[in-house]
């Protein structure tokens, strides 16, 4: 099991440490899957986190100027590691004016992901930075646990308003109810409700536009103007809004009527799939 | 006593003073004929702070009303931090600020001159005190790094804030290595995370590198390294970088107190640092081949301890301090204080506080158990340079393993 990447270009960093630093907003651990044309950030919290789970990929050679790896075998060619997503995070704010930024996994005493920095300086005289990430590793029997979700055939799918107006609604929404319902129809209405004892407050977003139905899609046959709607913890649905730095290039949102909301975004030519689970 | 600082001076008093409140929670005030001194220690005496204004640093400076003792005190850090706590507002508004202590009053007096004719007075009661003053010279220490204070700066960055203690040392081709210290239970240190695993409560290490040529001097061989406190050194870093005054740092064997400096024409600025003595080696060589070191290196966790007196975790903080009361000469002979075991460890500590050891056997104890990591304060004069810097340190209190 091997793995050594290097990043030199400026803009590559940057993009790779707000990745990073996304990820460490939305999962305090994640699974860091390696293989060899790709990297993926997983959360599975099947129990702990209320079910909330995360797919986020991206591709390697889009980031990477250098990228070995080896995987357990070669019909496995991949490497499952857990850590802390802070401490990546963390390592990469040190590498804002990098002029190398060098990731390798390493034994030192445990197992580690080394982040080496080499930071450019004013001078002649050379410093690097490095950072022993702890992680475990996580054996191929338990591979199985961080597959890609199968996404649900959605009900509804709908384009999201710009993320920062959504979240700045869903914060004050927060206040008064801890519970969401989050509605919307093929006629690009997206309704954000919030009920208790003492008000109602709903949110209208309209003309949002719906993606094309693919042509065996069940939900063809469905009433442009009937909501389809899925109440959710809206703690998890701002830790996923508060988790956006930048506006991505696309954001999806499926809903899968009382089972599930899949938020499906493109960030240039990183993908997240975050999925929150309905309340029963 | 009566003293006026000026303009930006105030700033800097106002720096010095945030940067003593992250040691103390006390500050001890001393009007001398060479200048006024502001002094603190922590609670466990592993740390002491120093700053001594020189008299042209004072539009106005009068340490004593002729005829008069000079007077010193001690006052409250918060309360003494709380007229400084905005360095904008000290930066923008405050003109003049006046200090002045005398014996009637019974009140340390900090007047702020702000724009618009507004004058705030702060009455700050205090206590009278014996006189602080640690025992430590910075010339007896052989090894010296000088480094601009942005340099050292731009280098504890990348640490986590949490952390606690950081290791100085040099590498190979001298290089100046800085790394996070942990202790063998890692995670003990760190806030449990509610994570499954033990991975990912393990703490992340770093290490900072830094060429020889971003120092001013490095006089240390290949392969020492010593570890202190991370916080009090931030805190003197961010005066010395408001202040751009180099830092230099004296330092000896692990486990003897290093000192960090800051001069100037109009201040200078001595911190004493405790540094951990070290006698298990795995736990300070968390997998780096960048140090050298005399012993092979164990491998991991799965390595059974072979001592168990190696991992007893009994840090012992001692510190001798001079609190005599008063009097100039008395301050030659230094009576010295040790509080042996941390605070989890020895009983109600304070008691042996009081006790003078006598300073003349530094050596064994009969009946020491096997030497063991503790931390040492030492402000001065206990250990002879001849005694100690190689092989095992004279145990200076007997440990009390029962006590607990």
């Amino acid at each position: 099991m091997k793995f050594r990447a290097k990043i030199v270009d400026a803009a590559c960093l940057n993009h790779f440490t707000r990745v990073s630093n996304m990820i460490a907003k939305l999962a305090k651990t994640c699974t860091l899957r390696i293989s060899p044309e790709k990297l993926n950030f997983i959360l599975c919290d099947r129990l702990v986190g209320g079910g909330v789970s995360m797919w986020c990929e991206l591709e390697q050679e889009n980031f990477f100027s250098e990228f070995q790896m080896e995987g357990v075998s070669a019909e496995n060619n991949a490497i499952y590691l857990e850590l802390t997503s802070e401490n990546l995070s963390r390592a990469l704010k040190t590498a804002q004016n990098a002029r190398t930024l060098k990731i390798k996994l390493t034994n030192k005493h445990f197992p580690c992901l080394t982040v080496s920095v080499e930071l450019l300086s004013m001078s002649t005289s050379s410093r690097i930075v490095t950072h022993d990430i702890p992680l475990k590793v996580i054996p191929r029997k338990l591979w199985k646990d961080f597959q890609q979700p199968s996404v649900p055939d959605a009900d509804v799918s709908i384009y999201l308003p710009v993320l920062k107006t959504l979240k700045s609604v869903v914060e004050k929404m927060k206040n008064i109810s801890n519970h969401l319902v989050i509605e919307a129809n093929l006629n690009g209405e997206l309704n954000l409700k919030i009920e208790t004892d003492l008000v109602c407050v709903t949110t209208h977003f309209k003309d949002l536009g719906n993606p094309p139905l693919a042509s065996d899609d069940a939900s063809r046959d469905r009433d442009p103007a009937e909501m389809a709607e899925v109440h959710v913890d809206i703690r998890k649905l701002l830790q996923f809004l508060a988790g956006q730095q930048v506006n991505p290039t696309r954001a999806l949102c499926n809903l899968v009527s009382s089972r599930m909301v899949h938020l499906d975004l493109l960030h240039e030519d990183v993908c997240l799939q975050y999925f929150i689970p309905a309340l029963s | 006593m009566k003293c006026v600082v000026m303009g930006s001076n105030v700033k800097v008093l106002g720096k010095a003073v945030h940067s003593l409140s992250r040691i103390g929670d006390e500050l001890y005030l001393e009007p001398l004929d060479d200048g006024l001194s502001l002094r603190t220690v922590n609670s466990s005496r592993s740390a002491y702070a120093c700053f001594l204004f020189a008299p042209l640093f004072f539009q106005q400076y009068q340490a004593a009303t002729p005829g008069q003792d000079l007077l010193r005190c001690k006052i409250l850090m918060k309360s003494f931090l709380s007229i400084f706590r905005s360095l904008v507002m000290l930066e923008k508004t405050v003109e003049k600020c006046c200090i002045s202590l005398n014996d009637r009053s019974s009140c340390l007096v900090v007047q702020l001159h702000c724009k618009y004719g507004v004058r705030k007075t702060h009455n700050l009661s205090f206590q009278d005190c014996e006189c602080l003053q640690a025992v430590f010279n910075p010339a007896s220490c052989p090894h010296v790094l000088r480094a601009p204070a942005r340099i050292l700066g731009e280098a504890v960055l990348p640490f986590p804030p949490a952390l606690a203690e950081v290791t100085l040392g040099i590498g190979r081709g001298r290089r100046v290595i800085l790394r996070s210290y942990q202790e063998e239970e890692a995670g003990a240190q760190v806030p449990p995370v509610p994570g499954p695993t033990d991975s990912t409560v393990k703490a992340m290490m770093t290490e900072m590198s830094i060429g020889e040529e971003d120092f001013q001097q490095l006089q240390a061989p290949e392969g020492i390294a010593i570890t202190f406190c991370l916080k009090e050194f931030r805190g003197l870093l961010s005066f010395a970088e408001s202040a751009n005054l180099p830092v230099s740092i004296h330092f000896d064997a692990p486990g003897r107190p290093a000192i960090f400096t800051l001069e100037d024409s109009l201040l200078d600025g001595h911190f004493v640092l405790a540094t951990l003595l070290e006698l298990d080696p795995h736990s300070q060589d968390l997998g780096s081949s960048q140090l050298h070191r005399p012993v092979p290196q164990l491998q991991g966790h799965s390595t059974p301890h072979q001592d168990d007196f190696a991992n007893d975790d009994i840090d012992s903080y001692m510190i001798a301090m001079e609190t005599t009361v008063s009097s100039e000469g008395l301050r030659v002979l230094p009576s010295v204080t040790l509080t042996p075991g941390p605070q989890r460890h020895c009983g109600p500590g304070p008691h042996s506080e009081e006790e003078d050891n006598d300073e003349a056997e530094p050596g064994p104890v009969p009946g020491t158990p096997p030497p063991k990591k503790f931390r040492s304060m030492f402000f001065g004069s206990i250990l002879d340079p001849i005694h100690s810097p190689q092989g095992p340190s004279p145990v200076l209190a007997e440990d009390s393993d029962g006590e607990g």
